[in-house]
């Protein structure tokens, strides 16, 4: 046997690499969606399932996504596990009847009697250069329906975890996608066998005692060169990457803003009625006697998504958080 | 017993209530697209129309390929080609009497260009600088649509308001084949044919959504035959014959403009390049399949026609690429300056009157482009 090197994997191949695990682990689950067959989707997330797997569990449906999550709802009614792709963000507004109105509230309807293991894949945010209706970022649409769980990883190890137990879960997941870390690599092999991320529990990316930065998804590795960036300054900053929206990791959260005593909230999703606000409210109903500053957020403007050749002007940047990070009133300290 | 076999033990009466709404019989398309082009049909054409057609055929083949070369040349983010389709896109547009709407989806650029937009204009959606590169009211074109079938509703709407004031205003939708399997396709054609509205839908089936068949689209006999179970009728049109398109949509937009109500037209044709210069169309399909049908290109049937007929000679074809070939250079130089952008612009129509919130976000953009040009550096 030769002996396999550690080769960098992207974050596709790693959803991939989940997709697969899980079905061969479990004949219920089953993958469908526009283009996820013979084109293995447009980001290539499930290339090559629908050979091996077949049509019948991967399958290219009509081109109609409230059809595409309305069916999912019957399927698992009938005990499948149904992994519904959506090809953009944008593009899953047609089936937030079905997602609202049923997926999210059938456990509750039916007091117990039918939850719905649906996962929702969905490639979110900018940053890629996409035309219009391929940049949103969704997620708070999605945190203020009860019921969703909502998850967006940061690693390609995250992504393959975080998958795995989204489809395990009984209840469903929306599972966001960051399509501008598609490509991003890690020291990930593929070859060792992977750790199920339980959903819920956020992670210090990286431990620092000036101030916390609370971020996920597309904008962890932003506020991790952000964080580098600073040290120059002498700011020593935590950054925490919360996995998951809800349910939310209220304790990893406060247990490091009250170590830092500053907060700052990063996304690329619009500030008012964004996920940011719940944060700060959050952080604050916890931390109050802790905060030396009142809790910040650096988010996306208030606007509709921008076109690609303005939005390095929208999505917050390095600069953008330094600049917050100062506003935190930063009192010199060694 | 059955249900099947009770009915051979007596017959029921319909209920009371029932009687049929509209005969089905006249709405039903024929069992092959309408051809004009090569057929005893084509002795009626207009010359005229016929020359125009094939100036803007040659016109709108040339801007797809240039269109296409500024992707890869990175001046263009994305561009969805309609090579092969132009027969579709031209006939929609000199369909049109100027008073009528025309509603775009993403791919129909060259339909939007040959209404007489700017065709730099056209193409500010997919070059990045902003998501409508024209005012809609100016040439009466709505915005290009990039999610499927929502535009459609939307010309219903705009069909509909029209005939209430008292204008004979027609408007026509364009949607892909996979564009019809969306909840909005099916709503469109109900509203549209319970209020009569003068709207006509015309379909392109060029075959595939990205890399979905037809097949796996639909099980219907046609997407022309879907029109009969909304009550209107549907008809079925070479998509790649110009003539044949024309007269269809005329006769469409003629019976939508005598009050006649909508009308859904499927325009068979194929899409010859990928669906964008990202899509990978060897995953797909062969070239088999493609070569068929550039044997049977909309530019080559007509050319054909016409110059058999003595219409056309070598000079006028040559006009036709010269005056092609002048537009591409145009456009070439055009889209080769970098736009000047305004990122105040962000702000400027979110709302009719920003909001404070706005005003903020508009102010802290103000100090970092000033930092920006004053050259500080953190
Ligand atoms: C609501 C919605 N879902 C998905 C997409 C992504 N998408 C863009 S084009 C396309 C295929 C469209 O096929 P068709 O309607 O046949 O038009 P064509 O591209 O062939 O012109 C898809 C799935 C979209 N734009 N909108």
């Amino acid at each position: 046997m030769t002996t396999v090197a550690l080769k960098p994997a992207t974050m596709a191949q790693a959803l991939t690499r989940a997709l697969r695990d899980a079905m061969t682990a479990d004949p219920t689950v089953h993958v469908m969606g526009e283009d996820v067959g013979t084109l293995g989707g447009v980001f290539r997330v499930t290339d090559g399932l629908a050979k091996e797997f077949g049509e019948d569990r991967v399958t290219d449906t009509p081109l109609a996504e409230a059809g595409i999550l309305g069916t999912a709802v019957g399927m698992a009614m009938y005990g499948l596990r149904p992994v519904v792709e959506m090809q953009f963000d944008a593009f899953a507004y047609p089936a937030f009847e079905q997602l609202i109105s049923h997926v999210a509230r059938m456990r509750n309807r039916t007091r117990g009697a039918m939850p719905l293991p649906i996962t929702i894949r969905v490639p979110y945010g900018g940053g890629i250069g996409g035309v219009e209706h391929h940049s949103d970022s969704s997620e708070a649409y999605y945190m203020a329906t009860p019921g969703l769980h909502v998850v967006t990883p940061a690693t390609v190890a995250d992504a393959y975890g975080l998958l795995r137990a989204a489809i395990a879960s009984d209840d469903p997941v929306v599972f966001l996608e960051p399509k501008r870390l598609y490509w991003s690599k890690d020291t990930w092999n593929p070859e060792e066998p992977q750790s199920v991320e339980p959903i819920g529990r956020a992670v210090v990316r990286r431990a620092g005692r000036s101030a916390t930065l609370i971020t996920y998804g597309p904008s962890v590795p932003v506020c991790l060169e952000a964080a580098e960036a600073a040290t120059s300054e002498g700011w020593d900053l935590e950054v925490v990457d919360l996995r998951s929206l809800v349910p939310f990791d209220d304790e990893t959260v406060a247990a490091s803003v009250r170590r830092t005593g500053r907060a700052l909230v990063v996304h690329e999703s619009g500030s008012y009625g964004g996920p940011g606000g719940e944060i700060a409210a959050r952080v604050t109903e916890r931390c109050f006697h802790h905060l030396e500053a009142p809790v910040l957020r650096v988010a996306g403007f208030d606007i509709p998504y921008p076109p690609p050749m303005l939005e390095r002007h929208h999505l917050p940047g390095v600069d953008r958080i330094l600049d917050a990070v100062g506003r935190l009133q930063w009192e010199a300290e060694n | 017993m059955t249900v099947m076999e009770q009915r051979g033990a007596y017959r029921p009466t319909p209920p009371p209530a029932w009687q049929p709404r509209t005969d089905p019989a006249p709405l039903l398309p024929d069992a092959l697209p309408y051809r004009v082009l090569g057929t005893d049909a084509a002795a009626d054409a207009d010359p005229a129309l016929l020359r125009r057609l094939y100036a803007e055929l040659v016109r709108g083949r040339r801007y797809n390929t240039q269109a296409t070369a500024l992707t890869k040349q990175g001046r263009l983010a994305v561009y969805p080609s309609s090579t092969g389709q132009e027969a579709c896109e031209v006939a929609a547009a000199l369909v049109l009497e100027e008073r009528d709407w025309l509603f775009p989806s993403y791919r129909d650029t060259l339909a939007a260009v040959a209404r007489g937009l700017d065709p730099v204009q056209a193409l500010t959606l997919l070059r990045g600088d902003w998501h409508t590169g024209y005012d809609p009211h100016e040439h009466r074109v709505a915005p290009l649509c990039t999610p499927l079938a929502t535009q459609l509703p939307h010309a219903v709407g705009l069909a509909h308001a029209a005939r209430l004031k008292g204008d004979d205003v027609v408007a026509l939708a364009l949607v892909g084949d996979g564009g019809t399997s969306e909840g909005d396709f099916h709503e469109a054609l109900n509203f549209a044919a319970v209020w009569q509205a003068p709207v006509v839908f015309l379909v392109q089936n060029n075959g595939f959504a990205i890399s979905v068949p037809l097949a796996k689209q639909t099980a219907a006999p046609s997407l022309a035959h879907k029109a009969v179970g909304y009550g209107m009728p549907g008809r079925l049109v070479d998509g790649n014959d110009a003539a044949a398109v024309h007269q269809v949509l005329a006769e469409a937009v003629a019976h939508a403009r005598a009050g006649g109500g909508p009308t859904l037209v499927e325009a068979v044709t194929y899409r010859i390049d990928a669906h964008t210069n990202a899509d990978d169309a060897t995953r797909y399909r062969g070239d088999a399949e493609v070569e068929t049908w550039r044997a049977h290109d909309p530019i080559t049937l007509l050319e054909h026609e016409l110059t058999e007929r003595g219409l056309l000679d070598e000079d006028g074809i040559r006009a036709a690429r010269d005056a092609a070939e002048t537009m591409a250079a145009d456009l070439r130089e055009r889209m080769n300056q970098d736009p000047v952008l305004d990122p105040m612009d962000l702000f400027a129509h979110v709302y009719a009157e920003p909001t404070p919130q706005l005003r903020e976000q508009e102010a802290l953009l103000r100090a970092e482009l000033a930092a920006e040009q004053e050259g500080a550096h953190r």
